[in-house]
């Protein structure tokens, strides 16, 4: 399986990204399934301004290895990339892909789906909110742990 | 266990921890090369507050971008980083 990690400051172009994959895909794959994560401008009732991302690099990149790992041992998966953004982000900008290629759209879809509910709880990523005056790191939510532990159950 | 040997360490600090630090690393010369004696010389260092942080709650050790428990021996050039609980993607 190729698997692409990168981890940058940099935006992205979804349509590059897709289109790069493709070319290496060949014809093998019959499913391309891609989530792209975007900045909200609000959390619950609270206006938002932007996030500040912080990372450990080479560690982070780790914990996203991981992840894909486990993806492609549950799933027949053929091409990964996920790539995260990092430092200063305002509302409405992108934050993550995940581009996941397959032969059949079952596994696409569930391994998009898994692969962000993981980087959500697992990936090695510090998080900043900045809601008017005031900045406050910010913790995975319970929403978010039940989601990946619903994945857990489904391995029992 | 610890050793009786020192040794140059590098320590960094991430997110909540390198604001309550003030710093994002720095070079620590441990007289006792393990995870204990870097704490003890950090404790000559820093403030209370950053000690604080640094012993909260879920807070973790990595050595060389590998998560420890308890006290580990170090050797020259080991990276040691305090991280705070991460908050995912």
């Amino acid at each position: 399986m190729h698997a692409e990690i990168r981890v940058e400051t940099d935006d992205f172009d979804v349509a590059g990204e897709w289109a790069a994959m493709r070319a290496r895909l060949g014809g093998r794959a019959g499913a391309v399934v891609a989530f792209a994560g975007i900045v909200r401008d609000h959390a619950g009732t609270d206006r938002v301004n932007g996030l500040f991302l912080e990372h450990y690099p080479g560690m982070t990149e780790a914990s996203i290895e991981k992840i894909l790992v486990k993806a492609s041992d549950r799933w027949e998966l053929i091409d990964t990339v996920v790539i995260h953004r990092v430092g200063e982000l305002r509302p409405r900008d992108q934050i993550v892909l995940v581009l996941v290629a397959a032969a059949h759209r079952g596994d696409a879809f569930a391994a998009c789906e898994f692969i962000m509910d993981y980087l959500k709880t697992d990936a090695v990523f510090w998080k900043k909110e900045r809601r008017g005056g005031e900045d406050a790191w910010i913790a995975a939510t319970g929403r978010d742990r039940e989601r990946r532990n619903g994945w857990e159950t489904d391995d029992r | 266990m610890s050793s009786a040997t020192s040794a140059v360490v590098a320590v960094r600090f991430f997110g909540s921890l390198r604001e309550a630090v003030g710093l994002d690393a720095l070079a620590l010369d441990v007289e006792d090369a393990c995870i204990s004696g870097v704490r003890a010389r950090l404790a000559s260092v820093l403030c209370a507050d950053a000690l604080r942080a640094l012993s909260g709650q879920g807070v973790r050790v990595c050595v060389n971008q590998t998560i420890i428990r308890g006290n580990v021996e170090l050797r020259p050039g080991d990276e040691v980083a305090f991280l705070p609980p991460v908050t995912g993607g």
